[in-house]
């Protein structure tokens, strides 16, 4: 890197090649076969039935990519929130 | 000979006394060095004592018989084995130059469709309990050719440039590989150069690995040796000790299982020197 570069802070070509490089493999390997993704669903599902009521139909769950990220966006709607089941009540 | 690892042996019938090691050289990206990686590791192995095999799965394209210089003892090819059209022992070209090492060419007129996945499975099948390794230089790409490549082989190299292609496809490889469930899938990064990792001005081989997370088997710096050999029909194994040829006897010795340390060769010269501050740095250090 060339003094002008540091006292800039400008990037070096390396360091920017292994961001680009982690970037666009998180999108790549984001990539989730829908196998995996049942398989995330029904996790999820059994995790949360476990404090509330849920409507599996009515589940949404999708992975959003946006810019910099990758996001796995789920939406689930609630039926009835358990009573006096709280963290410590979960096996 | 050398010591062989009588892990995993295959042994069926009472002559099938070797046990064979498959390995496919594979990229995704092309033009990385997967033929001359493959014709590299295939004579070192030779040489090592062991008797070799180099298959070019490369049907259409084929390069891997002139990288070996054997272009012109060919007679008979692989698609010919597999069509019947001679026997195995026909279509292998025996390298004069060191003993046990041998070719199976590609077919130079055909396409990739000649072949299909069984009938490749049953030709590396075939070869067992005959070979100690059998080295199978992969097309690029991850459509069929690369699948036929990959099919028969237990082990796999995966051959990337520090670049952000490269590594990028090197990624998408390692997850088909993983997903055909090959047991040991190996990293060489091929054409690294110290200076301009340095410089910052291109990627490391720890840049690399922190990014792919598989195991890293060797490091071959470019080389200008890797060309003349190649304008040769050379393997740098046969002549003299460029760093290029270090670099694959390193990695043999690894494939052969002898604790080699992988040095860290973004801290190294064009020549494969470490680069003297380090050197003097690391003695000053403590550790002398
Ligand atoms: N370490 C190296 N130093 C210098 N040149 C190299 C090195 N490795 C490979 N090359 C050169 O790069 C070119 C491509 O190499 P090679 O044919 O082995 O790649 P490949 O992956 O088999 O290509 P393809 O995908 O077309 O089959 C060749 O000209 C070779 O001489
Ligand atoms: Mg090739």
């Amino acid at each position: 890197m060339g003094f002008l570069d540091r006292f800039f802070r400008r990037e070096s070509p390396r360091k920017s090649a292994k961001e680009r490089l982690q970037l666009v493999l998180i999108h790549d390997r984001a990539d989730i076969s829908p196998g995996t993704m049942e398989m995330i669903r029904k996790d999820i599902i059994h995790v949360i039935s476990n404090y509330m009521v849920i409507s599996e139909d009515g589940i949404e769950m999708d992975l959003e990519r946006d810019g910099k990220s990758v996001a796995l966006v789920a939406s689930i709607p609630v039926l009835e929130v358990k009573r006096g089941r709280g963290r410590e009540g979960v096996k | 000979m050398i010591d062989r690892k009588k892990a995993g042996a295959s042994a069926e019938t009472e002559e099938s006394l070797m046990d064979t090691r498959i390995i496919v050289v594979t990229s995704g990206k092309g033009g990385v060095g997967k033929t001359t990686v493959t014709a590299n590791l295939s004579a070192r192995m030779a040489m090592e004592g062991f008797k070799v095999v180099a298959i070019d799965a490369d049907i259409g394209l084929r390069n891997l018989d002139v990288v070996m210089g054997l272009e012109n003892r060919i007679v008979f090819n692989m698609v010919d084995v597999i069509e019947g059209s001679c026997k195995l022992p026909q279509a292998l070209v025996r390298d004069k130059r060191v003993e046990n090492l041998y070719l199976l060419p590609a077919a130079q007129t055909r396409t990739k469709d000649a072949v299909s996945k069984e009938q490749m499975m049953d030709l590396c099948e075939s070869l067992r309990g005959e070979f100690d390794f059998v080295f199978i230089d992969s097309p690029a790409g991850i459509e069929s050719g690369f699948q036929n490549a990959a099919v028969g082989a237990d082990e796999a190299l995966v051959v990337a440039t520090p670049e952000v292609s490269s590594v990028r496809d090197a990624d998408r490889i390692i997850g088909l590989l993983e997903s055909f469930g090959k047991r040991s899938i190996n990293l060489i990064v091929n054409r690294v150069r110290p200076a301009m990792v340095r410089s910052g001005k291109m990627l490391g081989v720890s840049d690399v690995m922190e990014i792919l997370a598989i195991g890293l088997i060797g490091i071959v710096p470019e080389d200008d040796s890797v060309v003349v050999s190649t304008n040769k029909g050379e393997p740098l194994a046969m002549a003299n000790l460029t760093p290029a040829a270090k670099a694959f006897e390193k990695i043999a010795g690894r494939i052969l299982g002898k604790d080699i340390p992988l040095q860290d060769i973004d801290d190294l010269d064009e020549r494969g020197f470490l680069v003297s501050l380090k050197k003097i740095f690391g003695r000053r250090g403590g550790r002398y």
